[in-house]
């Protein structure tokens, strides 16, 4: 049975960041220092650091066009940081591809949902496991054992990643042919197909309905002590990042404003002026 | 009797423009350029193949063999050097190399061999049985038509049933998302280029033993007629291009029979332009209208 994790104590670790008190003992999963990206003039992201444990579920939320799916697309190394240093698992990921990071471990969902809509849900579950199925173009054409023993895991694997979501009777449809929520889900079990140790999530409950986000969180929180990985998201919907994120940092104008628990960051008197305004007259 | 005989010969031109108009699908679907150098690898393919029949004397399979892997290097290799600097260049700009590939190999095939057509020996001697001869069947027509539906096939099942294809199809719908799930885009288009150029020089060969003589310029005409095929099927659709390569061919065959020979390309194309004035997206293409 999967190790169950508590919300647990928040601990300051050197790079000027917080870590649940579990994962001390073991070297954190991200490392981000003064990362930052430049889009001409504009500096969208700037000085961004954040750490996060191995079992972490951390929060990055921010006002509209605050840069926090930059920060995704600068971790997936869609773009390339202008400043700063990103160390995963303790490697440096300088000059690596979107699709080595990926194989070093980093999956993501998106904001607005990018499923192969014209394969069916087991191979977009497949196509995450692209990296875990090793026979070669000529094996596959000569459907020697090799192909079959791959492709019979895979198909197993692909059943039991759906399974989470209780999705396993959806695997011969379209993807492109389910209801949103089971879209949403489909994108996550396709992320954890590739085997990541943190998980990015943006905006996972966008378009949910309470129950379904309810239901989400516990669904995030049962990934997380199921496969032992960190999970990193982007959400709008405080309940959820209240609810189930240890760690909360918070971007304003691509810069990090707060840094700190669920109930440091709702007193932070910088976080509620981002949301909210000044008061008049102070 | 006679409609019979044009509708076979239709058929088995068809098999041949189906076989290059694969090509042209499967780099289009995945790769989203029209690789306009894809008619002049076929030309390459035939010329490999009559040298390794005529210059070293090696048997018809082997030349082949020697055709396929050539073209299949020469196919990965125009990608490299040629197509992928420009990944993220405008489409226009790919086009116009694609181009400029398609005149170099031309040239290059003028320097190597010479502007003087050489004579190709057909690779498929074999008697066809006495029905069939009588209807003017050929031993290439048969080995046309049934390498066209193996083909067809084995690429069917390759795409949707191995990593590799998936890998393909995802790169198709959406590139940068198959990047993030840890597809190496780079290598599934190389692969692509490849296996489009394999059978390129399939079809080099088969077109050679066809009609056997063998020039620089070869390739352009049945390459321009395979992309009309792959676009009047529907362009990215395997089974569209399979489909649309036969029945340009069955077109062909019966304007030229019927209504004119100097026509028959004219009408080939009129008829190009009025199915994707009744479909743009061709027979089996899906439309999909953009979202606003």
């Amino acid at each position: 049975m999967a190790k169950k994790f508590e919300k647990g104590k928040m601990v300051p670790v050197p790079s000027r960041s917080i870590i649940p008190e579990r994962d001390l003992d073991k070297s954190p999963i991200l490392e981000c220092s003064h990362l930052g990206i430049d889009f001409g003039g504009l500096r969208a992201v700037d000085d961004f650091n954040l750490t996060i444990g191995r079992t972490e579920i951390a929060g990055l939320i921010g006002p509209n066009g605050a840069g926090k799916t930059t920060v995704f697309n600068l971790l997936t190394k869609v773009y390339q940081p202008t400043r700063g240093t990103i160390l995963l698992d303790g490697f440096d990921t300088a000059g690596k591809t979107t699709a080595q990071i990926n194989r070093m471990g980093i999956a993501r969902t998106f904001q607005n949902i990018r499923l192969f809509s014209n394969l069916s849900v087991e191979d977009n579950v497949k196509v995450g496991l692209h990296n875990q199925e090793k026979y070669s173009a000529l094996t596959g054409v000569l459907r020697l054992p090799k192909y079959w023993r791959q492709e019979k895991a895979a198909h197993e694997r692909a059943l039991e990643l759906l399974s989470i979501f209780d999705m396993q009777d959806l695997a011969p449809h379209k993807a492109g042919s389910l209801p949103y929520g089971a879209q949403r889900r489909l994108e996550i079990v396709r992320a954890l197909a590739t085997n990541p140790s943190l998980l990015l999530l943006d905006e996972p409950a966008a378009g949910m309905n309470p129950s379904e986000t309810a239901e989400l969180m516990e669904n995030i929180v049962k990934i997380r002590d199921t496969f032992q990985i960190a999970v990193l998201l982007i959400e709008h919907d405080m309940n959820l990042v209240m609810g189930i994120c240890e760690g909360i940092c918070v971007l304003n104008f691509g810069r990090v404003i707060a840094k700190g628990t669920s109930e440091e960051i709702q007193a932070n008197p910088a976080v509620i002026e981002a949301y909210l305004g000044k008061k008049r007259g102070s | 009797m006679v409609f019979l005989q044009y509708l076979i010969s239709g058929i088995s031109i068809g098999s041949i423009y189906a076989i290059i108009a694969l090509g042209y699908t499967m780099v289009y679907g995945i790769a989203k350029m029209l690789n306009f150098a894809h008619g002049d690898v076929i030309m390459v393919g035939g010329y490999i193949s009559f040298c390794t029949t005529s210059y070293l004397g090696l048997p018809g399979w082997v030349s082949v063999v020697f055709a396929v892997a050539v073209c299949t290097v020469l196919g990965v290799v125009i990608e490299g050097l040629a197509y992928r600097p420009l990944r993220q260049a405008g489409s226009l700009a790919v086009l116009i190399t694609a181009i400029g590939v398609s005149y170099l190999l031309q040239n290059a095939a003028q320097l190597i061999w010479g502007a003087t057509p050489k004579n190709f020996t057909s690779l498929v001697s074999f008697e066809v049985p006495e029905f069939l001869s009588r209807l003017n069947v050929s031993g290439v027509m048969l080995v046309t038509v049934v390498a066209c539906v193996v083909i067809m096939l084995g690429l069917t099942w390759f795409t949707s049933r191995t990593k590799l294809g998936k890998a393909m199809r995802a790169c198709s719908e959406d590139r940068g998302a198959a990047q993030l799930m840890g597809i190496n885009v780079n290598r599934t288009i190389s692969m692509t280029f490849a296996i489009g150029s394999a059978l390129a020089a399939i079809a080099g060969v088969l077109l050679c033993s066809y009609s056997p003589v063998l020039q620089p310029t070869t390739g352009s005409m049945p390459g321009i007629k395979a992309f009309t095929a792959a676009v009047f099927g529907g362009i990215g659709s395997i089974p569209g291009a399979f489909l649309g390569g036969v029945l340009l061919g069955i077109i062909e065959a019966m304007a030229r029979a019927y209504l004119s020979t100097n026509l028959a390309n004219s009408i080939v194309f009129a008829v190009l332009i009025v199915v994707l004035l009744v479909r743009p997206a061709g027979l089996l293409g899906k439309y999909v209208p953009e979202k606003v």
